[in-house]
């Protein structure tokens, strides 16, 4: 079944066209690698989905609705969560509170909502996601920007897992990881697959894309030049589609 | 200071300081919320002043109630600073230039508003929330107290108050996140405005006179007392409580220099230097982190 669908959707940031006629589609459960040379229009097209951009013409549609214009903040709550390049973590507050970032769990006084944030649940709640995902911090109340490298990516995991979503979109999720916290991302990928969700990993490692796609796109200046199966290509013969030789 | 004069450490002197410091206490706490959204308020000074003189118009010339003086102060001070965040985030103006531009502008309509004299003849009711004692507390002291318990609350543990520190910490994760940056920040001026707008009811009230110059140079001493109270010049880290004793130190700089009878001027020259030595010290505790 078709999760997220996408029909002729076309960017332009001034007279460059950034995204150009790019139709596709995920499935249910499946991982989809997208790759692509610098500038060929990634990042802009997952910014689309998730509501950041508008784009000029085309639709995205989410199980057959369509998401093209709503906000950022109602995208999320449908289920598209998306894990920056840079992980857009707040550096200088706490742990529980980047998780919670933009959707922190309120509670009444008296039967009032005056918009107190419900801190004690948020940091429970983001212990046990940390602990779920197999991750070792030191403590939820720690500033995010004290973390390591590999610690950070995992707050920006767990942020993204915390509202149960039906599609995770990953920008270069291990480009500053240590070899070792590689293979642990590549491994929440695959439970997040196995759990049902659907993945948009984008990444310069082809690598990585091989390991746990499904079927790789690939992006060349704003256009979908290829498609494949991963079991039906080879790292080299995307290569050639990704600089343009095929 | 109490080896220097007598008077320092006593209860009423302590009162004194507090009442001295309220009103550039509530503009300090509205640049809080500002600056540790990253942005800058520098009108809060002349906001005040034109709010003291919108108040004061409204009691004598339009010969309304002491409470409509109070709704005029501060309604003042909210729209000046609504328009400094509608220019921030609808034109994209940086906010030192909007709000720079918004000094010279409340200040000149302040001027306009009295033809740059002072009003005079406010009526006893409005009289009595600069000047009243109850319970032998000075009533600016009161509302400041209750100004800044309230804004504590907002700013510590609220929503509005975490997405504010996000603002500053990383605004483009603060988009990525769903957060509707510019309605943020708007409320963030039109706050900041507001609590101007109160300061300058106080002052009004206090000196019995809608004065246009009133809250002259005040930005400055509102962004020290911000800044020496721990808020992050560059956004994403603030707190009330530092800022109350941001302002309490700058009214005990005031205040031990007056008692020393130090001349105005020097204290002026203080004020200024303890800014830049407080940026200075929080550039060096950041490089060494």
């Amino acid at each position: 079944m078709e999760l997220l669908e996408i029909k002729e959707l076309s960017k332009n940031f001034g007279n460059i066209k950034v995204i150009d006629k790019v139709s596709l589609t995920v499935e249910k459960g499946s991982v989809v690698g997208l790759v692509g040379d610098n500038g060929a229009g990634k990042s802009t097209l997952m910014k689309i989905i998730t509501g950041i951009h508008k784009p000029c013409s085309g639709s995205v549609l989410l199980e057959g609705q369509n998401i093209t214009s709503i906000t950022t903040s109602k995208i999320r709550l449908l289920g598209i969560e998306m894990i920056y390049q840079d992980l857009a973590l707040a550096r200088q507050q706490d742990i529980s509170s980047n998780i919670f970032l933009g959707r922190e769990p309120v509670k009444k006084i008296f039967g009032i909502n005056l918009g107190l944030v419900d801190k004690k649940k948020m940091d429970e709640d983001s212990i046990k996601i940390i602990k779920d995902l197999g991750a070792n911090v030191p403590s939820v109340k720690y500033q995010a920007g004290l973390l390591s490298g590999g610690q950070q990516q995992t707050i920006a995991i767990a942020r993204a897992l915390t509202f149960s979503p039906k599609l995770v979109i990953m920008d270069e999720p291990t480009a500053a990881l240590a070899v070792k916290e590689v293979q642990h991302v590549l491994d929440l990928i695959l439970k997040l697959k196995s759990d049902g969700i659907s993945v948009i990993l984008i990444s310069h490692r082809l690598n990585d894309i091989f390991d746990v796609s499904d079927r790789i796109i690939v992006l060349r200046q704003g256009q979908i030049v290829a498609e494949k199966i991963k079991t039906e290509t080879s790292m080299n013969q995307i290569v050639s589609y990704i600089v343009g030789a095929e | 200071m109490s080896l220097l004069s007598p008077y320092f450490l006593s209860i009423s002197n302590f009162l004194n300081i507090l009442l001295a410091t309220s009103v550039i206490g509530i503009c300090a706490i509205g640049s809080t919320f500002v600056i540790s959204s990253a942005g800058l308020d520098l009108s809060v000074g002349s906001v005040m002043g034109l709010a003291g003189v919108a108040g004061a118009v409204v009691m004598t010339q339009f010969e309304l109630n002491w409470v409509f003086g109070i709704l005029a102060c501060i309604i003042a001070g909210g729209v000046a600073g609504f328009f400094n965040g509608l220019l921030v985030t609808r034109a994209q103006i940086p906010a030192f230039i909007v709000t720079l531009g918004m000094l010279g502008v409340a200040r000149g309509a302040a001027l306009l508003l009295c033809d740059g004299k002072p009003i005079y003849g406010l009526s006893n009711g409005f009289l009595f929330l600069g000047q009243g004692r109850p319970f032998g507390i000075p009533f600016p002291v009161i509302i400041f107290i209750v100004v800044a318990l309230v804004t504590h609350y907002i700013l510590s543990y609220t929503k509005f108050g975490k997405h504010t520190l996000v603002i500053g910490d990383n605004q483009i994760a603060a988009v990525a996140m769903g957060i509707n940056i510019n309605r943020h920040k708007v409320q963030l001026y039109a706050l900041s405005g507001g609590l101007a707008g109160l300061a300058g009811m106080i002052f009004t009230s206090r000196v019995n006179a809608g004065d246009p110059t009133a809250g002259l140079n005040y930005e400055l001493t509102a962004i020290t007392a911000a800044i020496i109270g721990g808020t992050n010049l560059f956004g994403g880290k603030g707190s009330i409580i530092g800022t109350f004793i941001g302002a309490l130190i700058m009214g005990v700089l005031q205040n031990g220099l007056n008692l020393l009878a130090v001349q105005s001027y020097y204290q002026r020259m203080a004020i200024g230097a303890v800014l830049i030595l407080a940026v200075w010290f929080d550039q060096i505790n950041r490089k060494n982190s």
